[in-house]
């Protein structure tokens, strides 16, 4: 079973990522579960939510505390929130940021294994034109763990967003699947 | 062919009403059960279900819409939680006294105060005199099952009895997970159409429903309700028979897991019930003779399976998420009722966990593991009940 778990501020979609990479999975024949920790929900507080995935059905009912990966969709938060917490020595780090492999590195409490980089703020103000990154963070999440195709990440947002809106936040995450570089560390 | 789609259990459960084609669904919305009434809104609105969708302005008045509703001769839905199932209290007694089959679906929370939007169970529990039966469910495709295996019970002329769902609030209500919707048609064979038995209106059968009784007929009108409750336990096994049948999920009123030769058999409810198998298997593979039970209905309460299970166990070990203040766990003390009369019984322990959405580790399973085992080594139980998980630093 993998566990990944999201760390988002209220209104970036944490929430609809985790739901989405749930439903990608499923469509490639996966159990998934998927679900938000609620806190007092508002705009700009730290969110976190969590996906998991396997090849059979899915029991346990607990939050996630030993991550295999931990998607990072604010920079801001690796300055207010441990999110290495629990992390498995194998475990991968992806990170919506402007800055450098080492800037983020410095921040992190835990290294990891594996470590993946993405402006997906750009890139969902170019697309988009809103600052929203949880479509866009996917296409780093498929490119980093190779846990679903690029291709059920765009079909599940597909599914999610209808139209247009659909149409522009799979062309998000497929461009930062194309922009994400990974470290192996 | 039915359908397999990611969804929340409160959107499973709009589905199963869906399904159900209730011609009226009235219901107030609360947290976390508010997307149950919101999605069934729109299948509403796009025509996808023929119903009269009625917006009230309390859950009192919900549940009154429905029991009117019903009266009328109509299948009725509603959905609450928490303070909204509390403030329905007075009125559940007379949906049960008027023997109106209503089906209502419950993201379990706890009560107020301190005010809290988590999970645990004190607000079905808390209804557990009402003359309800009360269903819960461990996953998001049971709580799509359960409603509809209500309804078949509900309506079943030996019950005519109204249905509680629950499911867990957060845990389950908006939880992700693969759910399988059943064809309308197999759905429409296992419920049939509606055709109320006692309760519609009828211009040329003028009758009245709920009206006062004195004390020469009260006594016997609650006696036909907790006999029609007892009959309900055979109803129930056959609507979970007829429902394997149809769509290949079996269900129980208790579900026994690895207690074959199990000296500790942990017994709980709802989604914990999912944890706790996946912790068994640890637990079995470090050599602990440990199993679990699942208590799927509630009320009535199982009490002949109690019994069987008691049989396999030396010490029976409840994890419950409510308390009654003044005794134990609600469900370790009916199992205790249950059980009184047996000449041979285990020994007994209570966990009280998770209250107000406290998240139920492995290390608290471990825990209640350490005094179950005292209690298996030492023959005996001083305390029945034990508070795990609590952060003992804070109420000191």
């Amino acid at each position: 079973m993998i566990e990944v778990r999201f760390h988002g501020r209220g209104g970036q979609g944490a929430v609809t990522a985790a739901n989405i990479l749930a439903e990608a999975a499923f469509l490639e024949g996966k159990y998934v579960q998927a679900f938000p920790f609620f806190g007092v929900e508002r705009r700009g507080a730290p969110v976190t939510a969590f996906t998991r995935i396997d090849n059979k059905p899915i029991r346990i009912k607990t939050q996630i505390y030993e991550p295999d990966v931990v998607v990072v969709l604010d920079p801001s938060l690796l300055d207010a929130v441990d999110v290495t917490a629990g992390l498995k020595d194998e475990g991968i780090v992806i990170v919506n940021t402007e800055k450098s492999k080492e800037e983020v590195l410095e921040k992190l409490k835990k290294k990891p294994k594996k470590l993946a980089i993405v402006d997906a703020t750009t890139i969902a103000l170019e697309i988009l034109g809103l600052p929203i990154t949880n479509t866009a963070i996917l296409g780093a999440v498929a490119k980093a763990t190779g846990l679903v195709k690029i291709e059920s990440i765009e079909e599940a947002i597909k599914d999610t967003f209808s139209g247009e809106l659909g149409e522009k936040n799979a062309r998000a995450a497929r461009e930062a699947y194309e922009k994400t570089e990974v470290f192996e560390l | 062919m039915p359908i397999r789609k990611v969804m929340k259990a409160n959107e499973a459960a709009a589905w199963a009403a869906k399904l159900a084609k209730p011609k009226v669904i009235a219901a107030f919305p609360i947290t976390p059960s508010t997307l149950i009434p919101e999605k069934i809104s729109e299948f509403v609105a796009n025509g996808e279900l023929d119903a009269e969708f009625i917006k009230v302005e309390s859950e009192h008045s919900a549940i009154s819409a429905c029991v009117g509703a019903a009266a009328a001769g109509v299948r009725t839905f509603t959905a609450t939680a928490s303070q909204g199932l509390a403030l329905m209290h007075e009125i559940l007694f007379i949906a049960a006294g008027m023997r109106l089959p209503i089906v209502m679906a419950i993201g379990n929370r706890a009560l107020s105060a301190p005010i809290n939007i988590w999970n645990d169970w004190q607000d079905t529990i808390s209804q557990r005199d009402t003359g309800w039966m009360q269903f819960y469910a461990e996953n998001n495709q049971e709580a799509l099952d359960l409603i509809l295996i209500a309804y078949k019970v509900a309506e079943d002329e030996r019950v005519l009895l109204p249905a509680m769902v629950g499911f867990d609030a957060f845990i389950l209500t908006h939880t992700v997970e693969p759910v399988e919707i059943p064809d309308q048609e197999v759905v429409d064979e296992f419920l049939g159409e509606y055709e109320p038995k006692h309760a519609y209106i009828d211009p040329a059968r003028p009758i009245t429903q709920g009206s006062l009784a004195f004390p020469a007929h009260y006594m016997e009108s609650r006696y036909t309700v907790w006999e029609a409750m007892e009959r309900a336990k055979k109803v129930i096994d056959e609507a979970f028979a007829e429902f394997e049948k149809k769509f290949g999920r079996k269900y129980q009123k208790i579900e026994e897991y690895k207690t074959e030769d199990a000296d500790i058999i942990f017994v709980t409810m709802g989604s914990l019930a999912g944890t706790l198998k996946e912790w068994i298997d640890k637990k079995r593979e470090e050599g602990y003779k440990v199993g679990a039970a699942k208590i799927t209905v509630y009320r009535p309460f199982p009490v002949e399976e109690i019994r069987e299970l008691a049989k396999k166990a030396k010490v029976l070990a409840f994890l419950e998420k409510n308390i009654t203040i003044g005794l134990y766990g609600a469900v370790f003390t009916d199992a205790s009722a249950a059980l009184i009369n047996e000449s041979e019984k285990p020994l007994m322990v209570d966990f009280i966990v998770g209250l107000g959405g406290r998240d139920v580790t492995f290390n608290q399973l471990d825990e209640a593991l350490e005094i179950a085992e005292k209690a298996l080594k030492e023959g005996k139980v001083e305390n029945p009940i034990n508070w795990i998980g609590l952060r003992w630093e804070l109420v000191k």
